[in-house]
């Protein structure tokens, strides 16, 4: 028993050494982390990271681009902003990043993991309450009042960021019951009926249809988000991330993103 | 015997290698001389009280009700039983979302029960500490139900019989035989079960949603700092791995073995 204890001994110590060997700066984040060796992209394959709200339209954009220039395919990851950049700056393989916020693409720039960035649109904020609206909520001061419930983004998430915006410049203060991971994750709440309210993008309550009803919020208070794209420096296939960076850019996509609500950048 | 033969001893050798992986990376990772200011900011406190009182209050409620249900799992006989032990460890493979979605279903406030519950009484579990507990004792009571089905149907009926024959009722049978007789599995059902608890996350934040100071347990606050501090993940996660180690650690390794009496 004792040469088992000293092998597993060795084995947890060189696993140790290992990483000390390269060892990564903790404060800052990874320059260029470079994505683990997964082999070469298949021709005409990339793959895009995009914020949760664009799920729907940009769905639409891969199908389109797809058909334009057959042979390529597109994979898409939509998620938080801020998880797609930390999940960038730690290596993960794309092609291309979409943020909802600019802060979150400052970031993987200043890891050195993209290139020049480009604003393809802008979003505000909307209520979205329950077909029904059970709590009767018909303006933006009512999310303050006590008994409703209201679903957020987290504070770091750009849903988050802006719903506070817009909350400063309301001058209201908005407890809510429950902080979701992305916007996404918010509507689901209120489709479901979980919560009275949730303040997400207006083109998240168009991409809901009939499962959520959305309450404008007055453009004098109302807070705005950029949202920047940018092809990645570790992208395997740069040409075709140009490609698409630039479809987005184009008259087609441009429509697209105004069709699902989207106001130009 | 206690030397390990070869072809036991290095794939046992790749499993401590393996399982230690995840531990490296923290540690490496720590941010040592910032940890103190980082827990500050992250609410670190009000996160560890939420999860040590809901996987606490979870394992409480698992053993209430779990026991029992082991028990007439290993030992009542009566048609369904398979199919009933089948149905009872399904959130141990469900993913825990969509445990925490299905949790939604039946006691949210649109839930087929839930809505009975918010109507006639006030009551809504969502958004609550208590929903916490209901989320955690979904996805852990199995882990302690299997645990301790499996002891009682590896113990010997032979004391159980002697205390009948003694004039015992079954359930005082129960209470003074079997219990102690399975004591070590119950405890290490327990402790299994609490760890599940307090490392959920996905029914958590499905049902319970996430809200710091009532609902934000540890799991969801690594999860939210990893949303713009990496260094404040890895922080909430260092405390957890103290604390659960300290736990595991208390449990002497004499209580463990089975057949040893508590």
């Amino acid at each position: 028993m004792a040469l088992f204890t000293a092998l597993a001994t060795v084995a947890t110590a060189s696993v140790l050494l290992a990483g000390c060997g390269a060892l990564p700066d903790v404060v800052a984040p990874s320059a260029g982390g470079a994505p683990a060796a997964s082999g070469p992209a298949a021709p005409g394959h990339i793959t895009v990271f995009a914020a949760a709200s664009l799920s729907e339209v940009f769905t639409t954009l891969g199908a389109q681009f797809e058909q334009a220039d057959p042979g390529t395919t597109i994979t898409f990851s939509f998620g938080a902003s801020s998880t797609l950049a930390m999940q960038i700056t730690e290596g993960a393989p794309a092609d291309v990043f979409a943020s909802a916020s600019g802060t979150n693409m400052d970031a993987v720039v200043t890891a050195k993991a993209a290139d020049t960035p480009t604003a393809f649109a802008q979003n505000v904020m909307e209520i979205a309450v329950p077909p029904d609206n059970p709590a009767h909520v018909a303006t933006l001061a009512d999310l303050a009042k006590r008994g409703v419930k209201v679903a957020l983004c987290q504070p770091d998430v750009p849903c988050g960021a802006v719903a506070a915006k817009v909350f400063t410049n309301a001058g209201i203060a908005v407890i809510p019951v429950t902080l979701e991971a992305d916007v996404k994750a918010t509507l689901t709440k209120v489709e479901l009926g979980e919560v009275d309210a949730g303040v997400v993008y207006v083109t998240d309550v168009r991409a809901a249809g009939g499962k959520a009803a959305g309450i404008a919020i007055p453009a004098d208070v109302n807070a705005s988000t950029s949202y920047p794209i940018a092809a990645l420096t570790a992208s395997k296939n740069p040409q075709l991330a140009k490609a698409f960076v630039e479809y987005v850019l184009s008259p087609q996509g441009q429509s697209a993103l105004a069709a699902a609500g989207f106001q130009k950048p | 015997m206690g030397r390990a033969p070869w072809p036991l001893a290095v794939p046992a050798v790749v499993a401590v290698a393996f399982l230690m992986l995840p531990l490296a990376g923290l540690l490496l990772r720590a941010p040592w001389r910032d940890l103190p200011r980082l827990l500050v900011e992250s609410q670190a406190l009000d996160a560890l009280r939420i999860s040590l009182t809901t996987a606490s209050v979870a394992t409480v409620i698992s053993l209430v009700l779990g026991v029992p249900l082991a028990w007439v799992l290993a030992r009542a006989h009566f048609r369904g039983r398979s199919l009933l032990r089948a149905l009872v460890t399904v959130p141990l493979v469900l993913p825990p979302v969509v445990g925490g979605v299905a949790l939604l279903f039946a006691l949210g406030r649109r839930g087929f029960i839930g809505q009975y519950l918010d109507q006639w009484f006030g009551i809504t579990l969502p958004f609550t500490t208590a929903g916490v507990v209901v989320a955690e004792t979904l996805v852990a009571m199995p882990f302690l139900i299997v645990t301790v089905e499996g002891a009682l149907r590896s113990a010997s009926l032979g004391l159980e019989e002697a205390a009948a024959t003694f004039g015992s009722r079954p359930f005082t049978t129960f209470r003074r035989v079997t219990v102690p007789l399975i004591g070590p599995s119950l405890l290490a059902g327990s402790v299994l079960c609490w760890a599940r608890a307090l490392g959920e996350f996905g029914a958590t934040i499905a049902f319970a949603g996430n809200l710091p100071g009532v609902t934000q347990t540890m799991s969801l606050a690594v999860y939210q700092a990893l949303e713009n501090d990496s260094a404040a993940a890895v922080a909430l996660s260092l405390v957890l791995l103290v604390v659960s180690i300290g736990v595991l650690a208390l449990l002497r390794d004499r209580w463990l073995h089975p057949g040893a009496t508590l």
